[in-house]
Formats: C-alpha cells, sequence, structure tokens
C-alpha cells in the first residue's frame, strides 16, 4: 500500500514511474476514509485540491522535473492546525478562530511546496498548543492508533496519530515543550525538534515565541533529515531565525557512531518511571554501546527546575501572544457596550479551560509587584539550565533519555489534574528552554495488551541536528521496531 | 511565592495594588487584566487550580540565582533588519476577509470616544 511507505521509497518508485502522484495520494486518502473515523486525526481535508496536486505532481514528473531539485515531489504532507496555508483553514484547535481562512502560506509550506510536496489536511491538536494529549482541542480527542482507549499524546497528537496510522507519508508540527517528540514517542514515529532559530517560525501562530519550533513527523530517521533539509535556513520573515549554513542532513545520516560520546544524565533516573520505559530506554543505551558509542555519566543539575521554570515563561509570553484574539481583526466575535466587554466577552466564550488557565497564570506572573519574583527569576532559571547543557556538551556528542515517562495514558486519566498532565513533559522540557535539539524515535514496547511504543529522545547540541540524527539512523538501522504497525481493526 | 520582605520598594507607594499569593489568589483581578470574562464556576475552580500548581512553582526559590543573567532567548540576536525596499502584502480584502464585521474596506469596531 502507497501509504505505507517512506518518503525516500515513495520518491524511488514515482522517479521510476512505477507508480503516478494521484495512487500515492489516493491511497492516503483512501486510508484516512477507512480509519479516521476511529484514530481522529485530521480536522479537515479537501480531497479534490489534494489530488489536483497530486496531477499537476505528475505532470512535472512526466515533463522530467528531476527529484534531486525537488526531494518532496509529489508526496503528501500533512500539517498541525497551528501553521497558515493560503485559502485553507486555520483555528488552532480553537473555536476563537471561528471560520478564519489563511490569507498567506507560512514560510516551511512555501518550502514544502518548492520541494515539490503535496501539502493538505489539518491536523487535531491541543488548543493553541496547549496539552498533552489533545483532550484540550475544542473539537474532539484524537485517538492513539496502537489502542484507540489512549491519547496519542500532545500538543501536536494528530499530526503524531496520522503518520502512525499511514494516513499519509508525514507530517509537520510543533514543539514548545514536548509536543512533537512526546506524542511521537507515544504513537512510535520519529518527532523532531530542531534547535531554536533553524526553522523560520513565520506563519506559525505563536504559544511562546522564545521556545517555538517547527518539526517533522516521519516513518523513519532518514525521512526526517529529508524534511530537515527543506524547512531549515534563514528567513527575513523571522527575525529570530538563524544565518547558520543548513548541511545536508539526509547524506550525513550513514558512517560509524564509533566513539560519538553519549550523555546519561543523572538527574533523569527518577522515580515513576515506568519500568517497561526503563527496560527498552537500558536496552537502547546498551545496544549503541555496541554500535560502538561511548557512554559517559553526566549531571544536569538544575532538571528539577525545568517545569516550573517552563510554566512561568510559556504562559507569560502565552499571555501576551493570545491578547491578539479579541474579536476585532478576524475571529469569532461576542458583542459587548464598550471595547473592554467586547475583548472580555468575546474571549471569555472562544478560549478552552486550559488556554484560559494558561492566560491567567503568565498574566499572574508578568503583573505588578509579581514579575520579578515569578517571570525574572525564572528567566535566570533558564539561563543556569542552559548552562546545564552546554557544560555537558563540552564532554558529550549527544544526550539519551527516555521521550516520556510512560507510554500513551488512557483518554481521561490526567484531564483532571492540569500540574500531572504537565509533568508528563519532564524529558522534554528543558530542550526548549536550552534552544537546542531532540529528537524521539522507536525503541521498543511495552508488555501491555496492546503492545503500545516507546520512545527514546536524543538531544544534541545547538545547531547539532546531524549528529543526533546520525546515532538515532544507526540505531533503527541495527533494529527491527518499524516492522510493526498498529492494528486498526473496527 | 509572594515574600513581602522582597516585593519591590516602590511598591509602597502603592498600597491599593492588591495584594495577591498562591493563598489569597485574586482571580477576578487578573481575569480583568487579561480581558478574559469568566464565569463564578470557572472563578472558582481556576482559583483553586492556580494556587495548587503555584505551589508547585515556588519550588524555583530553592534556586541561588545572585549574579545570574536572565535568558529571554536562547540565542539573541540584535538589531535584525531586512532590506528597506518594497514587498508585496496583503491586499486590503485579504486583510478584512477574516474580520467579525467590516464597512467602507475598514473594521468595525465598538465606539470608544463619547
Amino acid at each position: 500500500m502507497l501509504n505505507q511507505l517512506t518518503i525516500s521509497e515513495l520518491t524511488a518508485r514515482l522517479a521510476r514511474r512505477e507508480v503516478s502522484t494521484r495512487q500515492a495520494m489516493q491511497a492516503c486518502l483512501d486510508q484516512i476514509q477507512r480509519v479516521d473515523g476511529r484514530v481522529k486525526a485530521f480536522l479537515s481535508y479537501d480531497a479534490a485540491d489534494a489530488l489536483a496536486q497530486a496531477d499537476a505532481a505528475d505532470r512535472q514528473i512526466t515533463a522530467g522535473t528531476d527529484f534531486k531539485t525537488q526531494p518532496l515531489l509529489g508526496v503528501p504532507i500533512a500539517v498541525k492546525d497551528v501553521l497558515a496555508v493560503k485559502n485553507q483553514p486555520l483555528n488552532c484547535g480553537s473555536k476563537i478562530l471561528g471560520k478564519f481562512i489563511s490569507p498567506y502560506d507560512a514560510t516551511v509550506i512555501e518550502r514544502l511546496r518548492a520541494a515539490g510536496a503535496i501539502v493538505f489536511g489539518r491536523l487535531n491538536m491541543d488548543e493553541f498548543a496547549m496539552g498533552s494529549s489533545t483532550e484540550n482541542s475544542a473539537f474532539f480527542t484524537t485517538l492513539n492508533p496502537w489502542d484507540t482507549s489512549r491519547i496519542p499524546g500532545g500538543s501536536s497528537g494528530g499530526s503524531a496519530a496520522a503518520v502512525a496510522a499511514d494516513e499519509c507519508l508525514a507530517t509537520l508540527g510543533s514543539d514548545t515543550g514536548g509536543s512533537i517528540r512526546q506524542p511521537a514517542a507515544l504513537c512510535g514515529c520519529v518527532g523532531l525538534k530542531p534547535t531554536y532559530g533553524r526553522v523560520s517560525r513565520y506563519g506559525l501562530v505563536a504559544f511562546a515565541s522564545s521556545l517555538d519550533q517547527i518539526g517533522p513527523f516521519t516513518k523513519n530517521v532518514h525521512d526526517a533529515a529529508m524534511l530537515l533539509n527543506v524547512i531549515s535556513g534563514l528567513d527575513p520573515r523571522d527575525s529570530t531565525s538563524l544565518p547558520q549554513p543548513v548541511p545536508d542532513y539526509a547524506a550525513a545520516l550513514d558512517g560509524s557512531v564509533k566513539g560519538l560520546k553519549l550523555g546519561l544524565p543523572k538527574e533523569y533516573r527518577i522515580g515513576g518511571l515506568d519500568p517497561d520505559v526503563k527496560n527498552a530506554v537500558d536496552a537502547a543505551v546498551k545496544h549503541l554501546e555496541k554500535l560502538g558509542v561511548e557512554l559517559i555519566d553526566i549531571s544536569l543539575p538544575h532538571s528539577d527546575y525545568a517545569v516550573a521554570t517552563y510554566y512561568i515563561i510559556a504562559t507569560a509570553e502565552a499571555s501576551a501572544n493570545l491578547a491578539r484574539f479579541d474579536g476585532i481583526r478576524y475571529g469569532a466575535r461576542v458583542d459587548g457596550s464598550d471595547p473592554v466587554s467586547l475583548y472580555s466577552n468575546t474571549r471569555g466564550a472562544g478560549f478552552g479551560a486550559e488556554v484560559k488557565r494558561r492566560i491567567i497564570l503568565g498574566t499572574y506572573v508578568l503583573s505588578s509587584g509579581y514579575y520579578d519574583a515569578y517571570y525574572l527569576r525564572a528567566q535566570k532559571v533558564r539561563t543556569l539550565i542552559r548552562q546545564d547543557f552546554l557544560k555537558a556538551f563540552e564532554q558529550v556528542d549527544a544526550i539519551v533519555s527516555p521521550t516520556t515517562p510512560t507510554a500513551a495514558f488512557k483518554v481521561g486519566e490526567k484531564s483532571a489534574d492540569p500540574l500531572q498532565m504537565y509533568l508528563s513533559d519532564i524529558f522534554t522540557i528543558s530542550c526548549n528552554l536550552a534552544g537546542i535539539c531532540g529528537v524521539s524515535l522507536r525503541c521498543g514496547f511495552t508488555n501491555s495488551s496492546p503492545q503500545l511504543p516507546i520512545g527514546l529522545q536524543l538531544v544534541g547540541h545547538p545547531f547539532g541536528e546531524a549528529t543526533i540524527l546520525k546515532i538515532a539512523h544507526a540505531y533503527e538501522q541495527t533494529t527491527d521496531w518499524l516492522k510493526r504497525r498498529p492494528v486498526l481493526s473496527a | 511565592m509572594a515574600n513581602r520582605t522582597r516585593r519591590p520598594l516602590w511598591l509602597k507607594f502603592f498600597p491599593k495594588l492588591p495584594r495577591m499569593a498562591s493563598e489569597d489568589f485574586d482571580i477576578k483581578y487578573v481575569a480583568h487584566l487579561a480581558r478574559l470574562k469568566l464565569s463564578p464556576d470557572e472563578e472558582k475552580n481556576l482559583a483553586a487550580q492556580l494556587s495548587h500548581i503555584l505551589g508547585y512553582i515556588a519550588k524555583l526559590k530553592d534556586v541561588d540565582v545572585s549574579g545570574v543573567e536572565p535568558t529571554a532567548h536562547a540565542f539573541p540576536l540584535f538589531n535584525v533588519t531586512r532590506l528597506d525596499e518594497i514587498r508585496p502584502g496583503l491586499s486590503n480584502e485579504e486583510a478584512l476577509q477574516n474580520a467579525p464585521a467590516t464597512a467602507n474596506g475598514l473594521f468595525v469596531v465598538p465606539k470608544i470616544v463619547e
């Protein structure tokens, strides 16, 4: 089935003219028809537009376009509902945007199109990317393809579930505290959060501007490297994108990992780690050692403060960023007798519970008299967390840990206790605070029935994507976890 | 974490500012600052949940941050400018296409001055 292929498998078959792009796109649409009623990854998609794009790609292939200049030609890619795609709806999983239609393409969408990809569909997410399960979506909860009584993770839960369920070849998501890596781990796909500034955020609806980064979900490491090649690089429209050169990440994957130094942070050996997760990650680390990686014990002394620091900084930035949703220029408006009551009525009716919770917390920590005690202090602790990592990277090339403390949890299991939900991001959050890169990949399964995938996280130094992808690729090439697919029986 | 001995000195000149702490979180005041209309139930739930979360966040008090510079961005860039040249932007129609109320090519807003 063409929808099950990786990007490089599909483009190889397209280049040999064995199959058409239309067939591949139709296979994805058929799979969505077949399984999305149970997975609920897609908020919406335009089948006719997707097929029209596929036909255009087929014409280009017939005309002789080569896959070196357009490496994603004919590849169906769906995107999280947080990215602007011209003339498509954009809701951020929220009711407050009403019937918003994007007037322009995000930079990453322009780059995907320039590389030949078919960009289709809007993928479910926690409202404004705030959550770890998609239960905060204003529309519905996406379900985990490996066990549909469980959540897919979040906030990019739709992006992870769509790849795991073979509804498309790859997706884009965004990661502010783990929103790519955590759902990738829980759905068993590859999820990459690039270094802050690696990928332009233009056209990404802002949650926490100093933490947000766009990244790919794919079926294997090679595809993640291919997508990173396409979406990376300086963009004059995002003044925080960085002018670092973009290496060919896919070409750099092969070769030995012998002698690379891998750090094991002692602070990550916490209680509360699920035994299946612990065993799988321990085995993966042993496997990497057999491949020639050198293991080194390291310390990240401020790890215990990361979640608290994050929930001050991220909510503070969110309270400022979400001020724009006021019912004036776009979205659903609830009238009031004066501007302030119009704003308050609109926002009170339009935002869901978690978004309100975070706006209130963010407003509080920035409010007069509390700014120094909370926000400024958190920014200083952020400096210490970042220094921990930079110091560790003087000794090691990458850091290894579980991506999440447990495999996918049940729908409703944590939604009543926001703090418990926040703590499920314990291994992913400090990477965003430090501005560095991280990737999650499948490293085993739980012993439960049905079995659930477990994620291994590799964190790299600033602009160290090539190194973590190389280690991840070496692991993937010498293990066979990817042979399993979720069984989506009715 | 509102350790009152550490409140900035200038605050004593504003005695009417509401005093909030994790124990006496003034949800109505913060909701007003955030321009967020909350139902009485939401006020009650949010105040309780936020006191709980602030209790957890209070652990940051244990960190010695003396002499530590704050981080606003992981890779601070300064004076990032682009070329001062005309580029295509959104048309008037595109800018207004998602507006809840428009007239004469403008956004309609409630009356601000009497």
